[in-house]
């Protein structure tokens, strides 16, 4: 089978995001920038289905030429070739989810894999707008029942079900409450949620490998995709800070603060 | 008159979902400042569970439609009907609480409706069409301010934000639509309910949550929870690791709650945790670690082995009781 994944370029989840004091923006100086989480084990399941299924795997990302970097990545973990789409300004989710559109109809793949968001805007949408522009199904927040430290997952089994006759895939979904599982046709979109598995770490033949895969360059006029923002984020601040607390020494005074001056209890 | 239309979620035992009094909550704020009339909408294989607690809401119009396809919620059969609605009604906002269900359902709407979208938003500024949206960005480190220049303007409330919307507020006039169903590229195959004597996580007062220090014990943080009446949380490492299930888990990817008092015991405070924690009223902490990032924020903190902490804790709130 053949799969689509996103390799979105994001802010190490670690590092300290401040804004700037004028609000147009954060502060960019001195960040490390990585394969957004979810993306990346969006790129794992998509690895570990074509190893059961066959096919080959890949990777887009959309960004100035910065974004090879992640595409690099996740070339050296393995994926089989990728697709740059050069464009530089601002993006919001629409226009992401019209160029995925446009790369899914030239690739016609069987599945599209996203992460269920990016953890610089978190906005938890392109999936969804991609499933709907495409007429496909969508199966958001792709789990499994095992944890990540089961047996099951140090095999490194697809959690992804793709039925014997190669028509479906079954997804088990996490969703408030607990789990639903639902049946895809293919091609689908699914989006993945952090228990979906453990992303391998990229091998230094990888990484010799990687540089000699071919990336596709496109850009969104060759796409013939308008990606003017619609979503305008008009200003940015931090969030107001938090009265800096005490240590209490032992329970008596916790429990005596919590009800006396807290009035919590 | 424009409409703000909000989307109600019924629960698989066939009641309402509490944060969607949240969202119709923040649906009145919105028509206030929008000018706009507010509307709700169900889609239910049975809405008779909930429709009379529906109309008694405030809403203006309360729209539901039936059908054995509605019975479980899949994106593909009700974001067709949802957007069919709010095109019949030419509604200018559609909404829902930022659920499981909202989130996956609200942007596949938004596609259809051809309408930008905001997801976890926490307040409105501005007025009439010039309404822009509140909501958290790199894991609740910036809060900013959006503005979607589309005709429909669609979101996702982040409901610890909002007051629950009221009862007994007159009643809505009840309009049915029969929407056409679509979808038959997805089906439902079956729901694993997690079921808990406890409050839920984001609906209680009291949340007591535990880490990687409890190294998978949590008889301790549930002892102490039932005591409180408080629910059980926790942090993504122990959910990882399959200690607890993982629709306890709070943070950035998990639940936001904004309990009176948030417990974290054996929690060291990541960013991604803070995310879902961050607003609570009171926040205590315990660990062994002085240094760890939780004592920012907390503003009580006992520096000590948790084991100590909980059962003397419990004890104490009980003598006091």
């Amino acid at each position: 089978m053949k799969i689509l994944v996103t390799a979105k370029r994001v802010e190490d989840p670690e590092s300290k995001i401040k804004v700037k004091p004028d609000g147009s923006d954060i502060v960019k100086e001195g960040l490390k920038y990585k394969i957004n989480p979810f993306d990346e084990i969006g790129v794992e399941e998509a690895l570990r289905l074509v190893a059961k299924h066959g096919g080959e795997v890949v990777v887009v990302s959309i960004g100035g030429k910065e974004v090879q970097e992640q595409l690099r990545h996740a070339l050296a973990m393995g994926a089989t070739r990728a697709v740059w789409v050069n464009h530089t300004g601002t993006l919001d989710q629409m226009g992401v989810a019209a160029l995925l559109q446009k790369v899914a109809d030239k690739e016609k793949p069987d599945l599209v894999v996203l992460g269920k968001q990016s953890i610089d805007d978190d906005q938890n949408q392109v999936g969804q707008y991609l499933a709907e522009y495409l007429g496909w199904g969508q199966a958001t927040f792709a789990s499994k029942v095992e944890s990540l430290e089961s047996e099951q997952e140090k095999s490194k089994s697809p959690a992804l079900h793709v039925s014997a006759d190669g028509k479906s895939v079954r997804v088990v979904r996490e969703v408030d409450n607990g789990l639903a599982t639902i049946e895809c046709t293919l091609p689908a979109v699914v989006t993945t949620d952090l228990r979906l598995n453990l992303p391998r770490y990229a091998s230094l033949p990888g990484i010799m490998k990687a540089k000699s895969k071919p990336i596709e360059e496109l850009t969104p006029q060759k796409l013939g995709v308008d990606v003017t923002p619609k979503v305008q984020v008009l200003k940015m601040a931090s969030p107001p800070a938090r009265k800096a607390g005490i240590k209490v020494p032992d329970v008596a005074t916790l429990v005596d603060k919590l009800r006396n001056e807290a009035k919590a209890l | 008159m424009s409409i703000v239309l909000i989307v109600a979620e019924q629960q698989p035992d066939g009641h309402l979902r509490k944060a969607t009094l949240n969202a119709v909550g923040a649906g009145k704020q919105l028509a206030d400042k929008a000018g706009a009339e507010l509307h709700l909408v169900l889609l239910s294989k049975d809405p008779s569970k909930v429709t009379e607690e529906l109309k008694g809401l405030g809403a203006k119009v309360v729209h539901t439609a039936t059908a054995p396809e509605f019975e479980h919620y899949l994106a593909e059969t009700y974001a067709p009907a949802i957007a069919e609605l709010a095109k019949s009604l030419n509604a200018s906002f559609v909404g829902a609480a930022s659920t499981a269900q909202g989130k996956d359902l609200l942007p596949r709407v938004a596609a259809r409706l051809q309408a930008a979208m905001a997801t976890d938003v926490m307040g409105f500024g501005g007025s009439g069409a010039d309404i822009v949206f509140q909501r958290p960005m790199w894991a609740g480190n910036v809060f900013a301010e959006v503005k979607l220049a589309t005709p429909v303007k669609v979101f996702t409330l982040r409901a610890t934000e909002f007051p629950a919307a009221a009862g007994g507020q007159g009643a809505a006039e009840v309009k049915t639509f029969s929407p056409k169903v679509e979808g038959g590229k997805t089906k439902f195959v079956d729901f694993k309910e997690v079921k808990s004597a406890r409050p839920e996580l984001t609906e209680a007062r009291v949340v007591v949550s535990g880490g990687r220090g409890t190294k998978g014990d949590f008889k301790e943080i549930e002892a102490l929870a039932d005591e409180l009446n408080a629910a059980v949380g926790a942090s993504r490492a122990v959910c990882d690791a399959g200690w607890v299930p993982n629709d306890l888990q709070i943070g950035q990817t998990g639940k936001v709650v904004a309990p009176q008092l948030y417990i974290a015991a054996g929690i060291s405070g990541a960013i991604q945790h803070l995310a879902g924690m961050k607003s609570s009223k009171t926040i205590v902490a315990i660990n062994k670690d002085p240094e760890a990032p939780i004592f920012q924020v907390a503003d009580y903190g006992l520096v000590e082995d948790l084991f100590k902490v909980l059962p003397a804790l419990r004890e104490a709130v009980h003598k006091a009781k």
